[in-house]
């Protein structure tokens, strides 16, 4: 029995991973989710930003990996526009401009939102660090025109800003090293608040950033995007995803407990 | 019609690459291949129509053109002020001598632009990075304390507090290799490998939730928008 577990093909492993991924996607049930401090301070900052302000969301992601951070883009986006305040996306990545463009084209027409009143997509410009840095001078400077190619200065919300000292905050949908270019050379230069929702892959690199203060909110996955989601009290697919996800966890520590008992068994048995 | 055709298409490609969890097969070797393929040739057209046409070519053709009005002796003052375009020149020049690197007689023209680029990089990043991850990053590590001497600490973040400083002195102690690993300096390297096995338990445990976010996005892509179509 136990040389038979140890021995176990590891395809049955998968096929048990995608039975508790697909039956919660089918008949979902509803896990109880408790919001965490670094969502809670990130929604906090937000919320209290007055009717006008602008932040920018740096959509440093590909289509790859957009699984966790576009439910956090729709969350955010929304409050933001609830609260009137105005967003300006950019990315950093060069397979991302489409895939941002329409997500934010999508999430503003379910809330009324006018292009380049209300927001605006700047595209992507080559050179992370020429892009950070050229923008705390003068945005216009990277990026002379938008993603439509409409001249920055035609941009009525853009009117008033000139670089990172009217940008209220930068918040980073991260699957890279991205979030740590923004805070070295954004925060530490120019002094802009810059809030992030990462991957789950890059989560613990983040909080020693969260502990000092350099990161003034952060959302972790889809745990991030489903207690944003709560905040805001309405349930989309970071929700979704996050139930998923935590049958998918419990098998996961089900099998690591029971493949480390069966390691230790089997190595005194050997002894 | 098209989104349709696009979801199928998605649909077959998902699967192509899920095919591999059983074993490698050439439905897998297409998908990869054809992923790899679209996404280089993908940032290869963005770098164009987001980079070089709107940072390098349109402005210096439209100094250009300046430039030939000026030659011409029609010149405004706007399109004197378009003749600046031209000192993009320098940075358009110093770029291709990247491509130096094609002749074997010139190749020693690319220790140009990359000198330019080192010293850049070393000059912006040696400050922005010391302060970003070593000064505030100690600051972080002791500032608690103050709070702790002020009573604005609950216990839990005293404990917290304590914990990180601890953490930090015995990791830093088990990656000190010029004393030997004896007695208390020992011991306290093994309480570092016990922080440094923790952090790896949390970023592993973190890379299977990263994962399995990317296998719900698309088990759900299957499901409600391909078998959707279908039904």
């Amino acid at each position: 029995m136990l040389e038979k577990f140890m021995n176990m093909d590891r395809r049955i492993i998968f096929l048990l991973i995608a039975l508790v991924v697909i039956i919660p996607t089918l008949i979902p049930v509803r896990m109880p989710i408790t919001v965490s401090e670094p969502t809670q301070k990130l929604y906090n900052y937000i919320d209290t930003l007055p009717s006008g302000s602008t932040i920018m969301i740096a959509f440093d992601y590909g289509p790859s990996s957009l699984a966790e951070p576009e439910p956090m883009a729709k969350a955010v986006m929304q409050h933001c526009f609830s609260k009137g305040v105005k967003v300006i996306g950019m990315t950093l990545y060069p397979n991302t401009p489409t895939l941002a463009h329409k997500l934010m084209r999508k999430i503003a027409a379910e809330n009324n939102a006018v292009y380049g009143e209300d927001y605006t997509f700047l595209g992507y410009r080559p050179g992370t660090l020429q892009v950070i840095l050229g923008m705390g001078t003068n945005i216009a400077s990277v990026f002379e025109t938008d993603y439509e190619k409409t001249p920055i200065t035609e941009i009525p919300m853009m009117e008033n800003i000139t670089n990172y000292d009217q940008i209220a905050l930068l918040l980073d949908l991260a699957a890279g090293s991205s979030t740590e270019a923004w805070i070295v050379y954004a925060n530490t230069r120019y002094g802009l608040k810059i809030g992030a929702g990462v991957t789950a892959v890059i989560i613990a690199q983040m909080y020693p950033y969260l502990q000092t203060g350099q990161l003034i909110g952060l959302m972790p996955g889809y745990l991030g995007a489903a207690e944003y989601e709560k905040l805001l009290n309405a349930p989309g697919d970071g929700t979704v995803g996050l139930n998923t996800a935590s049958y998918a966890h419990l098998l996961i520590i089900g099998l690591v407990v029971l493949g480390n008992i069966a390691f230790f068994i089997h190595r005194r048995r050997e002894a | 019609m098209i989104a349709t055709i696009g979801i199928w298409v998605a649909a077959f490609l998902t699967l192509c690459i899920y095919s591999f969890l059983y074993r490698d097969n050439p439905f897998y070797r297409f998908a990869e291949h054809l992923f790899v393929g679209i996404s280089v040739g993908y940032g290869i057209v963005i770098a164009i129509h987001q980079g070089i046409i709107p940072l390098a070519w349109e402005p210096l053709s439209e100094a250009m053109r300046a430039l030939w009005t000026v030659i011409r002796g029609q010149a405004t003052l706007e399109t004197i002020n378009a003749l600046w375009g031209l000192i993009k020149i320098i940075p358009i020049a110093i770029g291709l001598l990247f491509f130096a690197r094609l002749s074997p007689r010139h190749t020693w023209l690319i220790r140009y632009p990359i000198a330019i680029l080192i010293g850049f990089g070393a000059g912006i990043a040696i400050p922005n990075v010391l302060q970003a991850n070593i000064f505030a990053q100690t600051r972080g590590t002791i500032e608690p304390f103050a709070a702790i001497n002020a009573g604005t600490l609950s216990t839990l973040d005293i404990f917290g507090a304590i914990l990180i400083v601890i953490g930090v002195i015995c990791t830093l102690t088990y990656f000190f290799f010029s004393v030997e690993h004896r007695g208390p300096i020992n011991w306290l390297s093994k309480v570092g490998i016990a922080f440094l096995m923790i952090g790896f338990g949390a970023a592993f445990g973190n890379t299977v939730m990263g994962r399995l976010a990317l296998m719900i996005h698309r088990v759900s892509f299957l499901i409600n928008d391909w078998i959707g179509i279908i039904s």
